[in-house]
């Protein structure tokens, strides 16, 4: 069994996308089949993808060399492109955990979705997203990891804009699809360049030239190279600058968000990173970028968060964040913390969304956290998961963010980056904060009279249970005294960080006290005036990250006044200079010629004949002045 | 003693003769009867031409005979096509006045 999902593991994309094709062609009628097609589908390759992570974790040589096999796809001169599955521990593990994730979100939407007009459709796109991540998680190749990576931005595109009745939810699809694109250009750009540089897309044999360049390339090249392949996951992933559609993503329904933040979509970007470190690694420069990038984008966006409103805004803007931190670690050289954060990372994330999918749906979509409270009471299962997802993101051992966040932190200690460390754990201190705020505001406190909560069905909590279960114990798998994942998941040597309990007790530290203040400030401050006060008191900060520092108004301050001013002028020359003079100016002069020769044509017998005489006077004239030679020219020499 | 010997230079210079008031009827007449008349005065003037070559350049052939007896042939069919358009014209206008036969212009 084991032998046969190893061997088959192409199957894992394949069921999702089965379904997909099952439920559009054959079962959209039918709400209930549908939904039953796309789950079996997912629960069928979580099986395989679980013997598959199986098989590879229990032999070590899978971690030196990578178990490949691929067909082609096509070839031209100088070009062959496979396309293939590449299974070694870092896939196997996203493997399992997509399929694990996504199994449970899917079995969540079908409560979720009940009553949804378009309920058969939404479990169609539902398997295709999930198809498409999956294919780019055993993509052997970068092209073909690229055709999964846009089908990724297409199905993100179908699901945000899912209630396409909805303005908001319509602008947002068009956002992410956009934002993504305008990053993928860069994308495309890299993978073309690596292929005309070193005339190969296939990982492996990639990461074999990449580690002598120096005979194919530059320094300089390569570093080029590797700036446009890390735009791509600047887009994907949500890095500043290019976050802003994250947070709009919402809008798609929770299961949506739940699937975009957690286990497909924004980590596809950490993933490409992840894959292409042979890459990254051989440029300083470029590693530095993605740290800086990350580094910075986890702070900002927690800066953001703190602030929000909205239940799914919140967790949004903590998803940038975090993914951040992945970024941060990948740049730092560790794809063991960056991996055993996306690890932990799935699991919390996605339990906080579906719970905030659960708080909605009892509410009848109320997002406001301060129109919230007292939840807990009446939807006890929801409040509490959503409590123990809480702790997990906050970092609060034994919980799953604690030792992946711990892992981050002692990376960035450890490679002596103190001022990326500083930004990282305050990060994990607003972090912890920003989301005890909306869990004090929204689940505990007094209830509110207008709202009448009540717990969602089993199929929705039962998937809820499942993820607090794995964020509680996910982390487990790597703790400095057992670190399992340290000696699977690695770049290059794997390895054991001596555990530094200075940084765990201080990200413990400022995790409680994060949780602390935001429990003086929302919850046991009844009337929240200190809250208020320290709004009033910051006002000038409060509006800044309330407003998200007016990135999306600057965006589209620069898309009025440079990209429509440009278009206006081009919009002129058209008008004037393409139309004006070349199309309308050939036409005129055709139609004023024609004008011109139209007084020539009388109608007249007489006035033809004459012209004809004269032609003819004309040619007789020529050729008796000229000889018989011309006479013969001009006849083609016919005696 | 005025001898008379007639040459080919005779012959050309009577159908030339022929030719240009063909022309010149063909150009000016206003009737189209008349017209069609000049016509077939200018193709006598070529009949006359063939005729002569023949005669004088060719003794033996009959070339230039065979053609003139074509365009004899096709001189009466194109008359018998012309003056049919001309009644028809004729039936429409009541005018044969080439002047007025201007719409067959644009």
């Amino acid at each position: 069994m084991v032998e046969f999902a190893m061997h088959n593991a192409w199957l894992v994309p394949l069921l999702p996308a089965l379904s997909f094709v099952i439920i559009v062609f054959l079962t959209k009628p039918w709400k209930r089949l549908s939904a039953l097609v796309c789950v079996a589908g997912m629960v069928l390759s979580c099986v395989i993808a679980t013997l598959a992570a199986y098989g590879v974790f229990t032999n070590h040589e899978f971690t030196e060399k990578p178990l490949v096999y691929a067909v082609r796809w096509f070839s031209m001169a100088g070009l062959n492109i496979d396309v293939g599955v590449q299974l070694d521990p870092v896939s196997a593990m996203m493997m399992f955990m997509v399929t694990l994730v996504g199994s449970l979100i899917f079995i969540y939407a079908t409560g979720y979705m009940e009553g949804d007009p378009g309920y058969s459709v939404f479990f169609s796109y539902l398997s295709l997203f999930a198809a498409s991540m999956l294919l780019l998680v055993i993509s052997s190749n970068l092209l073909q990891m690229f055709v999964a990576w846009e089908l990724v931005g297409l199905c993100s595109y179908l699901l945000i804009g899912f209630y396409s009745h909805k303005i908001s939810a319509r602008e947002a699809a068009k956002k992410a699809f956009i934002t993504c694109r305008v990053a993928d250009f860069g994308l495309l750009l890299g993978l073309l360049s690596l292929q005309i540089v070193f005339g190969t897309l296939n990982l492996t044999e990639l990461a074999e030239k990449i580690s002598n360049f120096g005979q194919y390339t530059s320094m300089g090249i390569l570093t080029l190279i590797t700036v446009l392949v890390f735009l791509g996951p600047i887009g994907k992933s949500g890095q500043f600058p290019l976050h802003v559609w994250l947070p709009d993503a919402m809008e798609g329904p929770t299961p949506v968000s739940a699937l975009i933040h957690a286990a497909t979509m924004v980590v596809a970007g950490v993933y490409l990173v992840g894959r292409t470190m042979f890459l990254f690694t051989e440029v300083p420069s470029a590693m530095e970028l993605v740290a800086v990038t990350g580094g910075f984008t986890a702070l900002f966006a927690a800066s953001i968060a703190i602030t929000q409103r909205e239940i799914k805004r919140i967790l949004a803007y903590s998803t940038v964040s975090q993914i951040g931190y992945m970024m941060l670690a990948l740049g730092l050289g560790s794809l063991t913390a960056s991996m055993f954060h996306l690890w932990t990372h799935a699991f919390f994330k996605a339990l906080m969304f579906l719970c905030a999918g659960s708080v909605l749906h009892a509410l009848h979509h109320k997002a406001d956290v301060w129109e919230m409270g007292g939840l807990i009471k009446k939807m006890p299962i929801t409040g509490w998961t959503f409590v123990v997802g809480g702790l997990a993101i906050a970092g609060i051992p034994p919980f799953a963010g604690f030792w992946s966040k711990d892992e981050i932190l002692l990376a960035a200690f450890d490679t002596g980056h103190y001022v990326l460390f500083t930004m990282a754990a305050l990060t994990a201190f607003m972090t912890a904060f920003y989301m005890w705020r909306m869990i004090f505001l929204a689940l505990f406190g007094d209830e509110k009279p207008e709202n009448h909560p009540h717990e969602s069905p089993w199929n929705m909590t039962l998937p809820l249970i499942g993820l607090a279960v794995l964020s509680a114990v996910g982390g487990l798998v790597g703790t400095p005294w057992a670190p399992f994942w340290q000696e699977w998941i690695f770049f290059g040597h794997p390895h054991h960080a001596e555990p530094n309990y200075l940084i765990m007790i201080g990200s413990v530290v400022l995790a409680a006290a994060g949780i602390y203040l935001a429990y003086t400030l929302y919850c046991a401050d009844k009337t929240k005036a200190r809250a208020h006060a320290l709004k009033e008191r910051y006002k000038f900060f409060w509006t800044l990250s309330y407003n998200k520092y007016y990135i999306d108004e600057i965006y589209l301050w620069f898309n009025h006044t440079f990209i429509d001013g440009a278009a206006r002028l081009f919009y002129l020359f058209d008008i004037y200079v393409v139309d004006g003079i070349i199309v309308n100016g050939i036409a005129a002069i055709t139609r004023l010629s024609g004008e011109g020769l139209r007084v020539t044509q009388t109608g007249r017998l007489q006035n033809y004949a004459l012209v004809f005489f004269l032609g003819v006077l004309a040619v007789a004239v020529v050729l008796a002045f000229t000889g018989p030679s011309v006479a013969a020219g001009l006849t083609g020499g016919v005696k | 003693m005025l001898t008379l010997s007639v040459s080919l230079h005779h012959y050309l210079i009577l159908a030339a003769v022929l030719f240009g008031i063909g022309l010149f009827g063909v150009l000016t007449k206003r009737n189209a009867v008349a017209v069609l008349i000049c016509v077939e005065l200018m193709l006598n003037a070529i009949n006359i031409n063939l005729l002569a070559f023949n005669k004088y350049i060719t003794p033996g052939d009959f070339i230039g005979q065979i053609f003139a007896i074509f365009v004899i042939t096709v001189a009466a069919a194109e008359v018998g096509v012309g003056l049919a358009i001309i009644i028809a014209i004729y039936r429409n206008k009541l005018s044969v006045n080439l002047d007025e036969f201007d719409w067959l212009k644009w």
